[in-house]
């Protein structure tokens, strides 16, 4: 018990760092995830196949892999960024891949006959998507996407591998110092829960919700 | 200075610790999958039993794995173990995670078969004379699992792909195979950009393996 409020400060911190490394990915994801949703739904070929390409890849790889392509692997190459920096680009690019193919579902589930009432009332096809099928999608792909925000909050960790200090990080160091591991790794599980669970009732009741509508 | 000319001929000669890190990571999926799969099977019956402390106990346990980080998990099993005395390897407590984290997943997909089944099936099983459990062995099971496949399909390459995170407890999984790599020639991109693609290939043979089984088995019964 001592160790926990001895260490309770720089367990506070490292939190607030893991909630950077999940809103920061959780942004620049949901602006690369959307472009990537509206290549793989464009009329283009080549833009659908460069939007199932990326998906293919980020989806195969496991994300502790990407983490290390972005740290050690473009250090190599000569791009060498702070741990903090690389897990961001990382992650963004994972959410990027998970996003979009949420976001690709979404779209192409509004009913077809949309996109018709659309163009027949004189809509271009930007304007559609933008004013028309968005709204509608968005409401669809609400449960997933929020479902997709727990994932992404305990892919977090993985940062700790390439050396950042957020909450499992400092876990780890905490329960090497103390000689505490089941109580120390007890209680930063505890505090993903606290994070996570939130957002997991929330996806749980908007997909209630949705088929109440239905 | 940038120097993007990648030099792929530094990771040919270290192939074979590549292939023997995936064989580590097949071996460890192959095995948390099954042992998850029958773990599951148990779970989903106890959400589901009458017995409140068990369907509770069952409903608490979907919530911790599934709102909890792999590593996390991995972390406390590997060093809490050895505190209260069972000595585990890297490789054990790896397994033993994967397990527990799959099933954390598979119950709730399980529970969903579980109860597409209509219940005729189970008073007429009960009718020919089966008891609870071989009702169950037989007829619930099987039913379960062919109307989930897809979904079990999909938190099989899930688990594939997780259990790339046990490198950090020095499994020897394909991962850690391609940190020693690059830690011996230096080309850690070419290193990692080729196990990304062992790893894509992994994936594309689970879901051949898949589609095969269900071929040989759930597809007869059309």
């Amino acid at each position: 018990m001592e160790v926990i409020v001895r260490y309770l400060p720089s367990l506070g911190i490292s939190a607030g760092i893991t909630l950077m490394l999940f809103l920061v990915p959780a942004i620049m994801g949901a602006i690369l995830g959307l472009l990537v949703a509206v290549m793989r739904t464009a009329r283009s070929v080549v833009l659908r196949e460069l939007g199932r390409m990326f998906i293919f890849v980020i989806q195969g790889t496991p994300a502790l892999l990407l983490l290390f392509i972005v740290h050690y692997g473009m250090a190599t190459l000569g791009v060498r960024l702070a741990p903090a920096l690389s897990a961001a680009v990382a992650l963004s690019l994972y959410a990027a891949g998970f996003l979009g193919e949420i976001w690709r579902g979404a779209i192409e589930a509004v009913p077809r006959p949309q996109w018709e009432a659309a163009k027949s009332l004189g809509f271009g096809r930007t304007q559609a998507l933008l004013l028309l099928i968005a709204p509608q999608a968005i409401w669809i792909a609400l449960p997933a996407t929020v479902g997709f925000l727990v994932s992404l909050m305990k892919v977090t960790s993985l940062a700790a591998i390439i050396g950042v200090v957020e909450l499992t990080k400092s876990g780890m160091v905490i329960a090497n110092m103390s000689f505490e591991p089941m109580l120390v790794y007890g209680l930063i599980a505890a505090i993903y829960f606290a994070m996570c669970w939130p957002m997991s009732l929330l996806s749980r009741h908007l997909e209630k919700a949705q088929h109440a509508t239905r | 200075m940038p120097n993007f000319s990648l030099q792929f001929w530094h990771v040919w000669p270290h192939l074979d610790a590549l292939f023997q890190g995936a064989l580590l990571t097949i071996a460890l999926t192959a095995q948390a999958s099954a042992f998850g799969l029958v773990a599951s099977l148990v779970g989903a019956y106890a959400l589901m039993s009458g017995f409140k402390p068990a369907a509770t106990l069952a409903r608490a346990y979907v919530e911790v794995i599934r709102n909890t980080p792999f590593l996390v998990q991995l972390l406390f099993i590997y060093f809490s173990l050895p505190t209260i005395g069972i000595q585990v390897t890297a490789n054990q407590a790896a397994l033993m995670t994967m397990i527990m984290n799959f099933t954390g997943y598979t119950i709730e997909i399980l529970r969903g078969g579980i109860q597409s089944i209509p219940a005729t099936q189970l008073d007429s099983a009960r009718s020919i004379g089966f008891s609870k459990v071989q009702t169950f062995i037989f007829v619930v099971a099987p039913q379960a699992v062919r109307n989930t496949y897809p979904s079990l399909t999909s938190q099989f390459s899930l688990l594939l792909l997780g259990s790339s995170v046990v490198s950090a407890i020095s499994a020897e999984d394909l991962t850690a195979a391609a940190n020693y790599i690059q830690s011996l020639n230096f080309r850690s991109f070419e290193v990692y950009l080729v196990t990304a693609g062992f790893y894509l290939a992994l994936t594309a043979l689970c879901r051949i393996t898949f589609a095969a089984i269900w071929r040989m088995t759930f597809h007869r019964w059309e």
